[in-house]
């Protein structure tokens, strides 16, 4: 085949697969109509799935963070989870879980909470932790008891990390959900993982569209950190070029799902 | 003639009832593990193959960016973007291009390693000291010697530290492999996805793997730095 069929193929497959997103077609195997409008229930399970297991893992990560941070315990803690975190397949997470508990959407959330506890709980550590301690007696010397102390001073100064924990979290969530065929909820993974039933257009249109998910995921809650960091700790406006070389708004932990 | 044998054992043992009630049998693991050595070692290809791979892209990127400032900010926005992609959306997204099997299996991989790897040459080219470079400089080197022989040596902490998340991640992510047919751990995973032994089995290889790689840069990078040695006991 030369070059340029090979090109044309590529193009086909594509085009293909994101005419499965906008138009309903039958499954391979027929009888059943995928793409289009069929995919809507996929996608509102998708974020069903993605919101409650933010929520119970902020619910969880951010006070513990918090209180590990305040009282300076548990650095060991704070480090080791993130390291050995990343190893953890999800993949293994999620089928540990579902063999043992069932295949539920709840069990699903259960095993997805625990893969987004890390990147919150760590950078809300590593966020409370670093905030200089001189602020923090002065703060103690002005009379603020501890819970004070926490509320005014280390967490505001602490909330851009700890958004930026949420914004990992967040993103690898949206990754993991595709995961949900296996633990029996059907989220936007089917299509990826089913291609026998959806064929090769939806597993590829399907891709694209969980793709743009997280990186406009990732888009929104940059623009949210930077809306939460306290103008003083915001990087000063600088030329285009500056700007360009400057590395992004602070994270701790992150790894790709 | 090793299935049958495997059989055999599995009669003799009388684990069956564990088996089949899909638990977790440690009698089975023991009985199998042999299984999993080649999945294993097809893991760790995926690892090794994609993380020198994405060290070779990364490296060439934060040279040509140690060159001309300006391209930091472009080289990081673009992995960046290659690193939110899901893995699972990416492997269906590359084979179409790249086909079935370990080849898109490593594609996916490596773009995944550039931007940790990335970010971690640059940070360490920009934490030498000036002095440093001014002594190099002093001492009549060009820009290229000074870049090997002084910049790039007193970077090597850092840049060793991104290869280590790079390696531990790559070895998480490579269980989505099977997807793309590249095989490894995964594909082992999801052929008896309900069994409790095998899912048990091949996530904590999966791990030790990670372990043991992460260890073993640790130690490559202590004999390769024996000053750092001297100076951190």
């Amino acid at each position: 085949m030369t070059s340029g069929l090979a090109i044309a193929s590529v193009f086909s497959d594509f085009s293909d697969g994101l005419d499965f997103l906008f138009h309903q077609r039958e499954s391979v195997a027929g009888g059943v109509q995928v793409g289009g409008s069929e995919n809507l229930p996929l996608l509102w399970k998708h974020l069903e799935v993605v919101g409650l297991s933010m929520l119970f893992a902020i619910l969880i990560a951010v006070p513990l963070g918090l209180f590990l941070g305040h009282t300076r315990r548990g650095s060991f803690l704070a480090s080791s989870i993130s390291n050995v975190g990343r190893s953890v397949p999800a993949i293994a997470l999620v089928l540990f879980f579902s063999s043992y508990l069932g295949l539920e959407l709840k069990n699903l959330v259960f095993a997805m909470t625990l893969l987004a506890i890390p990147p919150i709980f760590t950078n809300t550590y590593v966020g409370v932790r670093q905030v200089d301690e001189d602020v923090v007696d002065a703060a103690s010397g002005m009379g603020l008891s501890g819970v004070q102390v926490v509320r005014k001073v280390e967490l505001p100064l602490a909330l851009p990390l700890v958004f930026g924990g949420i914004r990992t979290s967040v993103v690898n969530v949206i990754a993991t959900a595709t995961l949900g065929p296996f633990a029996g909820v059907l989220t936007l993974g089917d299509p990826i993982i089913n291609a026998s039933v959806y064929g090769e257009a939806g597993r590829i249109g399907t891709a694209i569209l969980v793709a743009g998910l997280a990186v406009v995921a990732e888009i929104l809650f940059a623009l949210l950190q930077r809306a939460v960091t306290p103008a003083a700790l915001r990087p000063p406006r600088r030329g285009l070029r500056d700007r360009l070389a400057s590395p992004r708004l602070a994270r701790v932990a992150d790894s790709p799902t | 003639m090793l299935t049958l044998s495997q059989v055999v054992i599995r009669d003799r043992t009388n684990d069956t009832s564990c088996v089949a009630r899909d638990g977790f049998c440690p009698d089975w693991i023991r009985d199998h593990i042999g299984d999993y050595m080649s999945p294993l070692l097809r893991h760790l290809e995926l690892t090794v193959a994609s993380v020198v791979a994405g060290f070779a892209i990364a490296f060439a990127l934060a040279l040509l960016a140690h060159r001309r400032r300006w391209l930091t900010g472009p080289i990081t926005g673009v992995t960046g973007v290659m690193y939110t992609i899901p893995s699972l959306a990416l492997f269906a997204i590359l084979l179409p291009i790249t086909g079935f099997g370990f080849v898109t299996g490593v594609v996916a991989l490596t773009s995944y390693n550039l931007l940790v790897i990335f970010r971690n040459i640059m940070a360490g080219l920009d934490n030498v000291p000036e002095a440093a470079k001014d002594a190099a400089s002093g001492m009549g080197m060009t820009d290229r010697q000074r870049l090997w022989r002084v910049e790039l040596p007193l970077a090597i902490p850092e840049i060793v530290a991104g290869v280590r998340v790079a390696t531990t991640t790559t070895v998480g992510l490579a269980a989505l492999a099977f997807v793309a047919g590249a095989g490894g751990l995964g594909q082992k995973i999801i052929e008896a996805q309900n069994f409790k032994s095998n899912i048990v089995t091949a996530s904590v290889l999966c791990i030790l793997l990670a372990a043991v790689l992460d260890l073993l840069i640790l130690f490559g990078e202590r004999t390769a730095l024996p000053w750092r040695r001297a100076t951190s006991s």
